[in-house]
């Protein structure tokens, strides 16, 4: 295996990756989980330029590491959070739901262990927006308008449900 | 040609799923497990933007599959922190383990 630039870029990224995947398991406080979570996050947008896909990494780093992130400090913030996530599950439990996954990671690992397909060249990195684009609004355009639909569903559904009910009330 | 291989990107896209998991199953705070069920949602990313380059015909269909994957993630995230809201307001707890009325 030859060190290139690549294959050094790639390893870099996908230790930040597993290091903030890491942090959220150990971290006590939530607060620091979740902006642990935002450099794996970034990270994973960083494997996507390798993949020649800039147009998703720039959406991973808005969608991601913006919105998602926020929101979820904006429910921590909003929520009880001066507890400390104490580890009140139990040890047994822990140790084999740690087992399991263990198992599944060796059966996972076992195919794609030495996974080769030889490489086409490709021209994915040659306006790579511009072919999304062109993908989006032609071949998928009805999985495209379905999503506005969805986005729409979502909208109004988490309004309704996370609105204060004795006001709405009062209101009406 | 690249020369990382591809068993290089799923290898990573498998440690992140794992500790997604381990995460979603062993944390209380309902906000820990919702974000550790996204980090799950972008290793299955990985996965699709990885066989999209190296595929036996790749194309930029994977690559539109995972915008598609990534816009329900974020509708998901939306109504699930709406539907944890609306519980704390009723149960004053945010800890998975005591949300059990459904269990008696």
């Amino acid at each position: 295996m030859t060190f290139s630039g690549e294959f050094l870029a790639f390893m870099g990224i996908a230790l930040v990756a597993i290091i903030g995947g890491v942090l959220l398991l150990n971290l006590t406080k939530v607060v620091h989980m979740v902006v642990a979570l935002i450099f794996t996050f970034v990270a994973i947008a960083g494997i996507y330029v390798l993949l020649s896909a800039e147009f998703v990494a720039a959406v991973q780093i808005l969608i991601y590491s913006g919105a998602i992130t926020i929101i979820m400090l904006f429910g921590i913030m909003l929520t009880k959070h001066d507890d400390e996530n104490e580890p009140k599950t139990g040890k047994w439990r822990k140790i084999l739901v740690f087992l399991g996954i263990v198992g599944f990671a060796f059966a996972v690992y076992i195919g794609i262990y030495n996974f080769n397909i030889e490489q086409v060249s490709t021209a994915l990195h040659e306006n790579n927006t511009m072919q999304i684009g062109k993908a989006l609004y032609s071949k998928y355009i009805i999985p495209f308008e379905l999503t506005s639909v969805l986005l729409l569903a979502a909208l109004v559904g988490s309004i309704i449900l996370a609105k204060n009910e004795k006001k709405g009330a009062d209101n009406e | 040609m690249s020369s990382v291989p591809a068993s290089a990107f799923l290898a990573l896209a498998l440690i992140l799923f794992c500790i997604g998991l381990y995460g979603a199953l062993t944390k209380r705070n309902t906000v820990i497990v919702l974000i550790s069920i996204e980090l799950m949602l972008n290793a299955v990313n990985i996965n699709l933007v990885t066989f999209s380059k190296y595929g036996m015909a790749p194309s930029i269909t994977g690559q539109v599959f995972a915008l598609f994957a990534i816009s329900v993630a974020a509708a998901e995230a939306a109504v699930g922190l709406a539907i944890l809201i609306s519980l704390y307001r009723t149960k004053k707890t945010v800890n998975i383990d005591e949300m059990d009325t459904m269990k008696n």
